[in-house]
C-alpha cells in the first residue's frame, strides 16, 4: 500500500460539486480521504505543497487510438497511457480501429489487460459497432461490454447505414452504452482530403464540404429521437453541426458531442504549404467554424474536449498532401492548447475548462473519475496554469511526434498525475514510469 | 538589380509580375534557335537533367526533352511505369535517390498537387513542375501568357476566359495566377459542378454559359475535358456537354470581335471545342506548342543560373 499524500494549500477545483476553493487533499489506499482547508494528515503520510497550483480531479479523454494490436510501432496502450498522464490524463477510451478489429469480447479483455499490465492511465476499450468495422453485422455489444468496453464506434469510418445505427443505437440501450458515431456521408467526402473551401480550390485538393458532416449529424440526431438511444458525435467541426445539436437537445434528444483542441484552435489555413500535420478527418474547417463550436463548448451545447489522438509514423506523414493520413497525436498537448487558446483566450474558465476535460467525458461516458468527492478513487491531476512551455514533439512520451503544434508557446501543462493515488507521472521530479 | 527565380519553378501563385515577364522576354532569344537547321546552342552543357514523369504525358515531356537537348544538357527520362516507383517506392525516396547520383535538376510530373514543392524542399537541385495533381502547370500557363502576348502584343487589359473543367485542372490555377499578375481580366465558364467553390474570390469572373463568355472575351482558352468527369457524375454525357458548353463556330459568330482560341492539348475534337475552331483562323493552338520549348529553354536557362541579358550571347555560346 503505498503511503498517503497530502496536497497541501492549492486551489482545488472540482466541477462535480461546483467546488472551487483554496484547500488540502488527503489521498488514502487510492481514494480521496478528504478535501478541506488546513487537513492534518496522519503520521507518514507524504506532504507535497501544491500552493499556486490547480488541484483537479485527473482528466479523461474520450477518444484516443492506441494502435495496439497491430501497429505497436507507432503506439502501445503503454505508450498511449504514458502519454496520457503525462498531459494530464487518468482515464482514456481507446477506439476500436485496430488490427484486427475490437470487435469481440476478447479483443476487448486484451487491451484492458494490456491497461493494468502498463499500470499507468485507465485505459478503457471501446468496442466495434459492426464486426471487423465493416458496416454489416452488429458486434456482440453485450459481451464486450461484459470485458470491459464503455462505447461502441466505427470511428475512423461512419456507420454508413442508416439501418445499422439504428439498431445498434436501440440494442445499445440494453447495456446503457453510448454509441459513438465519426459523422461522414461517405459519398460525399470520398477522395477529400482538406476542407472544402477557398484554400482547397488553391491548393487544388479535394474538399471534404461541412455538408458531408451536418448529414451524418442530422441523420444521428433523428435516429436517437426514434430509438431512446444515446449517440455520441465525434469530433464535431462545422458551425451547422452544433445546430443541429442544439436543436436536437432542445428536443430531449439524448445526444453529446466532444470536439477536439485543433478544431478549437485552427482553420484550414494550416493546410498551406501542404503540410500534412494539418491532415486530419474530419478536416479543420472555417474560423467561423472555430467560433461557433468555442461558444458550443462554453454554453454545453458541444459537451467535451476529446484528443481524437492518432499517431502515425514519421514517414508516413512524409509524402505528398493526398498520400498521407488523416490523423495528429494530442494527448500531450491537448490541456495545454485548450488552457492556452481558451482560458487564456477568455472563452472559458479554468473550472469551466476542467468540467469540459474530465468531469463531462466521464458523465457521459459512465465512467469512474472525474470529481473529487471523498470515497472516489484518487485520479487527481496537479496543474500548473501558469508554465510557460514550448512544443518539442522530440520530448514526447507517444511513439509519434505527429503534430501541427511544433514549436507553439503554451501555458500550463500537468504537474503531478495520481491514478488511483499512485503517482504515474511526475513533472516536478523524476518521470516515474511503471513500478 | 537583377531579378532571380529562386531554387525551384513550382507554381506562379507565388511569383511576382516581375519574374514572370523575366521568363517571358527570355523566351524570346530562344524561340530563333528551334527555326535553325542545327537546332543546338550550349547554354547547358555538363548539366544533368532527369525528366521524372509520375503521370503519362506526351507534348509536355517532349516538350521539355527538346528544350534541354537544345541547350546541351544530358537528361535522362524516368517514367513511373518500370521504374521504382512501381515497386513501392516513396516519393521522398526517389528524391533521395536522385539526389545521390549529383543531378543539376529534375523536371517533375506528379498525381499529387504539391508533390513538385515537397521534392523541391528535400532536394538541392532545382525542381521544376511539370504539373502537380490539380494544382499548378506553371510552364503551360507561361507558354499561353507568351502566345497571347505574341497575338494581341499585351495581356494587360486583355480579357481572357477558361473553359471547361476549372475544378480539376492544374493549367486553369496557373493560368488564373499569371493572367492576374499581368493585369488581364480572367472569366472562367463551365459546369456549376466543373468550378471549384469560392473560385470568384480569386478575382475571376464565372459565366455559367458559354455565349456570355464569347460575348466578353478577347481570348478563350479551352480546357481539355477528360472523359472520366462523365464516369464520375459531374456532367450527365459528352454529348450534351458539346451542346451546351462546346465553342462552335456558330457561336463564335456572334461575337462582335475576332476571339483568339488556345487550347493546352490534347483536344477532344467535338466535345470542348469544334474541329473548324481549332484549325480556323483565330486558333493559335500550335503556336502554343511551338512557344512550349522556348519557355520552357527560358526557364531551365535561368533556373540553372543563366543571366537574363546574356540569353542572346548564350545562344553563340558565349554564357557559360
Amino acid at each position: 500500500m503505498t503511503r498517503p499524500l497530502l496536497l497541501q494549500g492549492g486551489r482545488v477545483i472540482d466541477p462535480s460539486r461546483g467546488f472551487d476553493q483554496t484547500a488540502d487533499v488527503l489521498v488514502t489506499d487510492g481514494k480521496i480521504a478528504a478535501v478541506g482547508p488546513s487537513l492534518t494528515a496522519p503520521a507518514g503520510t507524504e506532504v507535497r505543497s501544491v500552493a499556486g497550483k490547480v488541484v483537479a480531479p485527473g482528466l479523461v479523454d474520450v477518444h484516443v487510438h492506441l494502435r495496439e494490436p497491430g501497429n505497436e510501432d507507432e503506439e502501445t496502450v503503454a505508450s498511449g497511457a504514458r502519454a496520457a498522464v503525462a498531459g494530464g490524463f487518468t482515464a482514456v477510451c481507446a477506439m476500436p480501429n485496430t488490427d484486427p478489429v475490437t470487435d469481440n469480447q476478447a479483443a476487448v479483455g486484451f487491451i484492458v489487460r494490456q491497461s493494468v499490465r502498463a499500470g499507468l492511465a485507465r485505459v478503457y476499450p471501446i468496442g466495434a459497432v459492426s464486426v471487423g468495422q465493416r458496416g454489416e453485422q452488429l458486434a456482440e455489444f453485450g459481451e464486450m461490454v461484459g470485458a470491459g468496453a464503455v462505447a461502441v464506434s466505427d470511428d475512423g469510418r461512419p456507420v454508413a447505414s442508416s439501418h445499422l445505427m439504428r439498431t445498434a443505437l436501440e440494442y445499445a440501450r440494453t447495456f446503457g452504452i453510448p454509441v459513438a458515431d465519426h459523422c461522414e456521408d461517405p459519398t460525399l467526402a470520398a477522395g477529400g482530403v482538406m476542407h472544402e473551401g477557398l484554400v482547397a480550390a488553391r491548393l487544388g485538393l479535394k474538399g471534404i464540404p461541412a455538408a458531408a458532416e451536418e448529414i451524418m449529424v442530422g441523420r444521428d440526431c433523428l435516429l436517437a429521437g426514434l430509438t431512446g438511444g444515446h449517440v455520441h458525435l465525434c469530433h464535431m467541426s462545422t458551425r451547422g453541426s452544433v445546430e443541429l445539436i442544439r436543436r436536437a437537445k432542445e428536443q430531449g434528444i439524448r445526444v453529446t458531442a466532444e470536439v477536439t483542441p485543433h478544431h478549437l484552435t485552427l482553420t484550414d489555413h494550416a493546410c498551406e504549404g501542404y503540410d500534412t500535420h494539418a491532415k486530419m478527418n474530419p478536416p479543420l474547417r472555417e474560423a467561423a467554424d472555430v467560433a461557433a463550436l468555442r461558444a458550443a463548448l462554453k454554453d454545453g451545447v458541444i459537451d467535451c474536449i476529446a484528443s481524437d489522438h492518432a499517431p502515425h509514423a514519421y514517414d508516413e506523414k512524409e509524402a505528398a498532401f493526398d498520400d498521407a493520413p488523416f490523423g495528429i497525436v494530442g494527448l500531450e498537448t491537448a490541456f495545454a492548447v485548450a488552457h492556452t487558446e481558451l482560458v487564456r483566450g477568455g472563452v472559458l474558465t479554468l473550472p469551466e475548462l476542467i468540467a469540459r476535460m474530465s468531469t463531462e467525458p466521464a458523465k457521459i461516458f459512465h465512467l469512474p473519475g472525474g470529481t473529487l468527492v471523498v470515497g472516489a478513487p484518487a485520479d487527481v491531476v496537479v496543474l500548473d496554469p501558469a508554465a510557460p512551455w514550448t512544443v518539442e514533439p522530440a520530448t514526447f512520451h507517444s511513439k509519434c511526434r505527429n503534430t501541427p503544434f511544433t514549436g507553439r508557446a503554451l501555458t500550463g501543462r500537468a504537474l503531478l498525475t495520481l491514478v488511483a493515488g499512485k503517482t504515474a507521472h511526475d513533472g516536478a521530479g523524476a518521470d516515474s514510469t511503471a513500478p | 538589380m537583377t531579378i532571380s527565380l529562386g531554387k525551384d519553378l513550382i507554381g506562379l501563385e507565388h511569383m511576382t509580375p516581375e519574374q514572370i515577364r523575366l521568363i517571358l522576354d527570355t523566351a524570346e532569344p530562344f524561340k530563333e534557335v528551334s527555326e535553325r537547321p542545327i537546332k543546338k546552342v550550349p547554354a547547358l552543357r555538363g548539366k544533368t537533367i532527369v525528366n521524372l514523369f509520375f503521370e503519362a504525358s506526351t507534348r509536355t515531356r517532349i516538350s521539355f526533352e527538346f528544350a534541354e537537348k537544345r541547350l546541351s544538357a544530358d537528361t535522362v527520362n524516368v517514367a513511373a511505369t518500370g521504374s521504382s516507383v512501381s515497386k513501392g517506392e516513396t516519393l521522398v525516396d526517389t528524391a533521395r535517390n536522385l539526389e545521390a547520383m549529383r543531378i543539376d535538376m529534375v523536371v517533375i510530373r506528379h498525381g499529387s498537387s504539391g508533390a513538385a514543392g515537397f521534392l523541391g524542399q528535400r532536394i538541392r537541385s532545382n525542381v521544376i513542375n511539370a504539373g502537380d495533381g490539380k494544382h499548378e502547370h506553371p510552364t503551360q500557363a507561361l507558354l499561353d501568357l507568351l502566345t497571347i502576348r505574341d497575338k494581341h502584343g499585351k495581356i494587360e487589359g486583355l480579357k481572357v476566359c477558361l473553359v471547361g473543367d476549372v475544378l480539376h485542372s492544374r493549367v486553369a490555377r496557373s493560368n488564373i495566377w499569371g493572367l492576374t499578375k499581368l493585369g488581364a481580366h480572367v472569366g472562367v465558364c463551365g459546369p456549376h459542378t466543373l468550378m471549384p467553390r469560392g473560385i470568384e474570390e480569386l478575382g475571376v469572373t464565372f459565366f455559367p454559359r458559354i455565349e456570355e463568355a464569347i460575348e466578353w472575351a478577347d481570348v478563350l482558352n479551352v480546357l481539355r475535358l477528360q472523359l472520366e468527369r462523365m464516369e464520375k457524375g459531374f456532367i450527365p454525357s459528352l454529348r450534351e456537354y458539346y451542346r451546351v458548353w462546346g465553342v462552335t463556330p456558330e457561336r463564335l459568330e456572334r461575337s462582335p470581335r475576332p476571339i483568339t482560341i488556345m487550347h493546352p492539348g490534347p483536344m477532344n475534337r467535338g466535345v470542348e471545342i469544334d474541329s473548324r475552331v481549332a484549325d480556323g483562323p483565330h486558333s493559335v493552338i500550335l503556336d502554343q506548342v511551338t512557344n512550349g520549348v522556348a519557355v520552357r529553354m527560358a526557364v531551365l536557362y535561368l533556373l540553372a543560373g543563366g543571366r537574363p541579358e546574356l540569353a542572346d550571347a548564350a545562344k553563340r555560346g558565349g554564357a557559360e
